[in-house]
């Protein structure tokens, strides 16, 4: 399964945000979508989950156009994850996630026996099955954060775009849902998400698009994360270090230096 | 802090157990309690009916005996159409407000408060103004119920980006809500005061005192096509409850079903409103009330809320008609009695909803 974003123009009706970006993802890839705050992150992500119209190019699934399928189709290939929040009604995390379940539904059906199954499953996937019963305005942002991507693997997608997994989420959470995340394209799925923290694409991504002010990046992490380019996006005097973890790799880390 | 600590003792608050009350014992105890309710009302009132003779009347009615007079005529020509409006008003009004609650992901929601009851009521009064039949009096209160619905929906949109937004709607609400009232206060203020007038005003301040049964059969078919879409679509009302773009992605075609719904729940308020006049507040109060026993989902809650708001207003009625020599308007007692229970859900705080 591969995922194409091919030449789009992403913007509002007379402000173009990004022009002519064209990027891949397929099955086993995480790419990781950096940038600082105000360059269209978030044009280009709705505009790949089909709320915001592209005023010029398209979003392939395995070559095919996917403007004109209908949401249902849509969310049965791609799942998204949205930032952490708080909905109006006190649901259970188990409400919550087989609410992923929609997708496969029929119009006027509600969640099946089998259904329910199908979201504990994704709950254990995530080790997060105790939470099952417990209410999801309660529960702590990092475990709502893990019931959101268990929604999403509901869904049973093969692409799944994360906008900010990691943000409002304390450092242990963080590199709790990373870790998740790479488990998960180990498995199979495709993976988009965006972060503020560069670190994490050196941590578990496979490709990085930089959006910066004028234009946008794309490579690998080691090509795309590096001091002369942190220091132009994000005004930043970065050195980036390798340290080995102790079982033969080499880890690489930004370290910012303040003036 | 609270919630942190019963995050670290790791068992589910009483909200987490109440989510998994089992749905059929609660709604067979709902409909039974109605049916209770719905039998006592028949024996009480004015004209008092002692169960006995209920049981003749009905017996003489299935073989196809007449008699009894009076008794008979006041039973089927009077309190059973009454009784039948009553209940479906308030299942009306429960149901829309609920489905209103999910849709605009606001507990704070009502009919009142969107804006329809007010629409609907203007549309009603301009139309008992201009001496319409009833049909043209539903129709014309479906459409201003829509009207005002839609202008909340499209000024709190246009207002409420990137802020507060369930309180931008609660508040272009309450302006349309007064909008519409001065429309309303407008068709009182040109009425004729020796015979408009007292209609419009009579029927503004609630009440079930004039229902025949061609009320019922006015109010029937609206009710039933409205509650359709809104039984249909109930599983879909709890994604659209997590708001426009996640119920999108997690494949809710969300325009068209938003759209079927707020017509439904719309045509619902209206019909109510048209037949039993400004009846205020079941909208808010019994979806709260409904979801402290089944919990928030709508698979179970919507069931609950239209058979509870049906006995609540049967009840309500029933006080009204009996408890004072004349009769109370309906809109007066539901004021009375959800105005304090909604500060009674207020002070409880918010993890009653």
């Amino acid at each position: 399964m591969q995922l194409e974003v091919c030449s789009a123009v992403c913007g509002y009706e007379n402000r173009k945000v990004i022009d002519r970006i064209s990027f891949s993802v397929s099955s086993h890839e995480i790419l990781c979508l950096l940038g600082p705050n105000g360059v269209g992150k978030t044009t280009l992500f709705k505009s790949i989950l089909g709320f915001l119209k592209l005023i010029d190019g398209s979003i392939r699934v395995d070559g095919e156009d996917v403007s004109h399928w209908k949401r249902k189709r849509f969310a049965q290939v791609i799942g998204y994850v949205p930032q952490n929040h708080t909905p109006p009604f006190p649901f259970t995390a188990l409400d919550v996630v087989t609410m992923g379940r929609t997708a496969h539904l029929g119009a006027f059906s509600t969640p099946s026996k089998e259904d329910r199954r199908i979201a504990v499953e994704s709950m254990e996937t995530l080790s997060i099955d105790l939470l099952k019963d417990r209410v999801y305005t309660e529960i702590s942002g990092g475990e709502r954060q893990m019931v959101l991507i268990a929604r999403a693997l509901a869904q049973q997608p093969e692409i799944l775009v994360m906008d900010e997994p990691t943000s409002n989420l304390d450092y242990g959470n963080q590199m709790k849902v990373l870790g998740q995340i790479k488990k998960l394209a180990e498995n199979g799925l495709g993976v988009v998400m965006t972060s503020h923290c560069p670190d994490h694409a050196f941590l578990c991504c496979s490709r990085v698009v930089l959006l910066h002010e004028g234009g946008f990046e794309i490579g690998e992490p080691d090509e795309i994360v590096t001091e002369e380019n942190l220091r132009e996006v994000y005004g930043v005097d970065v050195k980036i270090t390798s340290m080995p973890t102790g079982d033969g790799r080499l880890a690489k880390t930004c370290t910012p230096v303040l003036p | 802090m609270r919630d942190t600590l019963k995050s670290a003792a790791g068992t589910p608050s009483i909200t987490g157990w109440r989510n998994r009350l089992p749905g059929l014992p609660v709604m067979t105890a709902l409909i039974l309690i109605l049916v209770i309710v719905f039998l006592i009302s028949l024996t009480i009132g004015r004209y008092g009916i002692p169960f006995e003779q209920l049981m003749q009347i009905f017996f003489a009615k299935i073989f196809g005996m007449t008699g009894q007079g009076t008794v008979e005529t006041v039973l089927f020509n009077v309190r059973i159409p009454r009784i039948l409006c009553g209940v479906m008003i308030g299942a009306a009004l429960a149901g829309s407000g609920a489905a209103y609650q999910g849709i605009f992901k606001n507990p704070m929601v009502s009919p009142d408060i969107l804006g329809a009851s007010a629409g609907a009521g203007f549309g009603a009064a301009f139309a008992i103004l201009n001496s319409f039949n009833i049909i043209s009096i539903e129709i014309t209160a479906f459409i201003f119920g829509l009207a005002a619905v839609g202008l909340t929906y499209a000024l709190s949109s246009v207002i409420g980006r990137n802020s507060n937004a369930v309180l931008v709607l609660v508040l272009t609400g309450m302006v349309v809500q007064s909008l519409f009232s001065a429309f309303t206060s407008i068709t009182k203020f040109v009425a004729d005061p020796n015979n408009k007038l007292q209609e419009i005003t009579f029927w503004l301040m609630g009440g079930l005192n004039s229902i025949t049964s061609r009320e019922v059969l006015m109010m029937f078919i609206p009710f039933v096509i409205g509650l359709i879409p809104l039984f249909l679509f109930r599983w879909k009302i709890n994604v659209l409850s997590f708001g426009e773009e996640e119920a999108k992605a997690m494949g809710v075609d969300t325009g068209r079903v938003r759209l079927i719904l707020i017509l439904a729940s719309t045509l619902l308020t209206s019909s109510a409103i048209s037949v039993a006049g400004m009846v205020g507040w079941v909208g808010l109060i019994i979806p709260h009330f409904a979801r402290l026993i089944v919990g928030p989902d709508y698979k179970k809650l919507m069931p609950a809320s239209v058979l509870i708001g049906g006995t609540f207003l049967l009840i309500v009625d029933n006080v009204a008609r009996t408890v004072f020599a004349t009769e109370i308007p309906l809109g007066i007692l539901t004021a009375i009695i959800g105005a304090p229970f909604f500060l009674y859900l207020l002070l409880k705080g918010r993890s009653a909803w």
